[in-house]
């Protein structure tokens, strides 16, 4: 008996040592794993620190050189080396509120007609449709926009605008010739089509997120589908929408190539959007390999920074939004 | 944002292989205009004597930071350096190729070589003066062809390039206002018109808008079955495109009193010059760093001026005539030399 036991503690203690040895080997396998990923995650942080800090200090010499005058100037003059960034900036905006402007209603109705009212069997069919557009390298957005769409546009599209709206005031400056195809409302277009998918999946995802209780509940006391839709859906996916859009926002502002081919890269602000005009990204692309002279590259380097924080900003505030839907939901 | 990034890494990608190339094959970085007749000279050249080049073709700007930095071996640029730069820097120059630039326009039945302009008539159209196809200047220099009532696209380079640089130089040249307002460099403050990148962009650009005009190099004219216009030039006669006028603008230049090479080919007289005439340009180190890699890219382009004549012709551009070539030569020795004071490179 005794010695039963005695052997039993003997073998609880080699038992043990097995043990503490596996414990030990789980530790610090836990430890490299813990280290490994909090080190990639860091890595993250640094990148972005050094992108900042790189981009202000290239951004650096054109910013105190030209002040707050960078921001409202619209010289771009690399002989007499003035340079500022409003054309830019408003090229930038006014392409990605147009391309919001036309890709939201049709995003939204692509989402609404697949969630709602779509036959089974076409949902899969377009939903894949849609998605493939996301595929698409923006390079070729851009080919197929200057060789196919732009041409059409000045052939029939624009003319036909300019000759509608040439006796609304407003209107007429708005849309005012000659119709080169190439221009700001072109950039406008091809930007929609990109950013339609983003739209029509994030609002697609949203929707789903209406409980079903809420739309049998109104079906039950007799509202039409558009009354549900208008009333249960929209309400309560209204945050979420605001949200996907801004992230097609995001998307919009940054797009480089496909704009770069059809806006007409030309560093002025005119008031109809038929004309020419640029964005920061397109600008940085197309000038950034033959900039001399340190001011040059250093005000493109801050068109650069100025694209980080407005494109910073809009995600920010998709973020909020996004996180003010999620709150939503767990209520 | 991205792009930085991009670029940031491209510059990265090609000074790693710039550098990386230094031991076996002659390296080179800057204008892309010359890049097909260096590349096709460097292929005959490895033929011949088993010796490679590698010419990174990341424009004219890159290729002076790049030789100022002596990261390759030589630099290239359409737009030559004046001398006093040359001297600051410690860099010889001379010209290696020449080519034309010409006036492309895409107009509803107008024919290549139909039309004609003069240097005021463009600057005007480039200012934003001459709007429409139908304007009286252009009337009066095209009497046998009807011009359209539209308004005229005007396209330009927008990124910086050898070619803008070229070209906005003739305009100054012809044009007190074009002086004043705009000025010449390899990119300037356009006052009309649409951007496009590169000379293809240009080329496509002006070949997909109606009633458009643009300028590009001549191969690219060529290459793409561009509407080229003719022009009127310096003495007031009408001369097309092509190798005999080019050649003709070149002859007339006189390269042995300008320092440095300095020397840029637009507004030359002569009855049979063509207006816009361009030559590009080789950077080196007066004092080398590397005396071999130095003698090895001088013997390239040696072997270039005397076998490299007919390759080029066949690419539309034009060698240097001989008498610049026997200048060059001289050069060579007296100006290129090691760090004992050695010319690095005897021309036979």
């Amino acid at each position: 008996m005794s010695e039963a036991t005695l052997s039993s503690v003997a073998g609880s203690a080699v038992v043990n040592a097995g043990r503490q040895k596996a414990l030990r080997r789980f530790e610090i396998g836990d430890r490299i794993f813990r280290v490994a990923t909090r080190s990639s995650a860091i890595a993250v942080l640094v990148l972005l620190g050094g992108v900042i800090v790189s981009l202000v200090q290239g951004a650096s010499p054109a910013l105190s050189k030209f002040g707050f005058g960078f921001l409202i100037s619209d010289a771009w003059n690399p002989v007499t080396e003035k340079f500022g960034a409003a054309p830019a900036i408003y090229g930038t905006l006014v392409t990605s509120f147009i391309a919001l402007l036309i890709a939201a209603p049709v995003g939204f109705g692509i989402a609404v007609f697949l969630t709602e009212l779509c036959p089974y069997k076409l949902r899969r069919p377009i939903g894949i449709a849609v998605e493939l557009l996301a595929g698409i390298p923006s390079i070729i957005y851009g080919i197929w926009g200057m060789f196919v769409l732009a041409p059409f546009l000045q052939a029939h599209v624009q003319p036909a605008l300019i000759a509608t709206f040439a006796d609304v005031p407003g209107l007429n400056r708005l849309f005012a010739g000659p119709p080169y195809g190439i221009g700001v409302l072109t950039a406008s277009f091809i930007l929609a089509i990109m950013i339609l998918p983003l739209i029509s999946s994030i609002s697609r995802d949203v929707f789903d997120t209406v409980p079903h209780v809420l739309k049998e509940a109104a079906f039950g006391i007799g509202c039409t589908r558009w009354e549900v839709i208008r009333s249960i859906v929209a309400p309560y996916a209204g945050v979420g929408l605001v949200g996907g859009v801004m992230l097609a926002l995001g998307r919009a502002l940054g797009e480089t190539m496909a704009v770069t081919f059809v806006i007409g890269n030309a560093h002025k602000i005119h008031a109809s959007i038929l004309g020419p005009g640029t964005t920061i990204s397109a600008t940085i692309a197309n000038e950034f390999t033959e900039a001399d002279g340190a001011i040059y590259t250093s005000s493109l380097i801050a068109l650069g920074l100025l694209l980080f924080l407005i494109t910073f900003i809009v995600l920010a505030i998709s973020r909020l939004m996004l996180m003010r839907l999620e709150g939503k939901g767990a209520r | 944002m991205s792009n930085f990034l991009r670029s940031a890494l491209a510059a990265a990608a090609a000074f790693g292989v710039a550098t990386s190339a230094l031991a076996a094959d002659i390296s080179g970085a800057g204008a892309t205009f010359p890049y097909p007749v260096y590349s096709k000279w460097a292929d005959t050249y490895k033929k011949e004597t088993g010796n490679g080049l590698n010419y990174q073709s990341i424009g004219s700007g890159g290729g002076i930071k790049q030789i100022e930095a002596r990261t390759v071996t030589f630099g290239a640029s359409d737009a030559p350096l004046k001398a006093a730069d040359l001297d600051k820097k410690g860099l010889a120059q001379w010209p290696m190729v020449m080519g034309g630039i010409v006036p492309v326009v895409n107009v509803q039945g107008v024919k290549a070589g139909q039309l004609a302009v003069d240097g005021p008539t463009l600057a005007k159209i480039y200012l934003g003066e001459i709007t429409k196809w139908n304007d009286p200047a252009l009337a009066k220099l095209n009497p046998a062809v009807k011009l359209p009532d539209a308004a005229i696209a005007v396209v330009h380079r927008s990124d910086g390039s050898g070619t803008t640089f070229n070209f906005t130089n003739y305009l100054v040249k012809v044009s007190p206002d074009w002086a004043s307002k705009v000025g010449s460099a390899v990119s300037v403050e356009w006052p009309v018109g649409l951007g496009a990148k590169g000379n293809e962009g240009v080329s496509n650009t002006v070949g997909v808008t109606a009633n458009s005009i643009g300028y590009v190099e001549y191969a690219y004219a060529i290459e793409n079955k561009m509407t080229y216009t003719d022009m009127v030039n310096h003495d007031g006669k009408r001369v097309k495109p092509e190798t005999a006028t080019f050649q003709s603008a070149a002859a007339n230049a006189d390269w042995s009193h300008a320092p440095g090479f300095y020397q840029i080919l637009t507004d030359q007289p002569g009855a049979k010059s063509w207006p816009i005439t361009a030559a590009t340009f080789i950077l080196m180190p007066k004092k080398v760093p590397d005396a071999a890699a130095a003698a090895e890219a001088l013997k390239f382009f040696d072997w270039a001026f005397t076998k490299g004549g007919k390759q080029a012709e066949a690419l539309d551009y034009i060698p240097m005539p001989a008498n610049v070539v026997s200048l060059i030569r001289k050069t060579w020795a007296n100006d290129i030399k090691d760090t004992n004071g050695k010319p690095v490179y005897q021309a036979k």
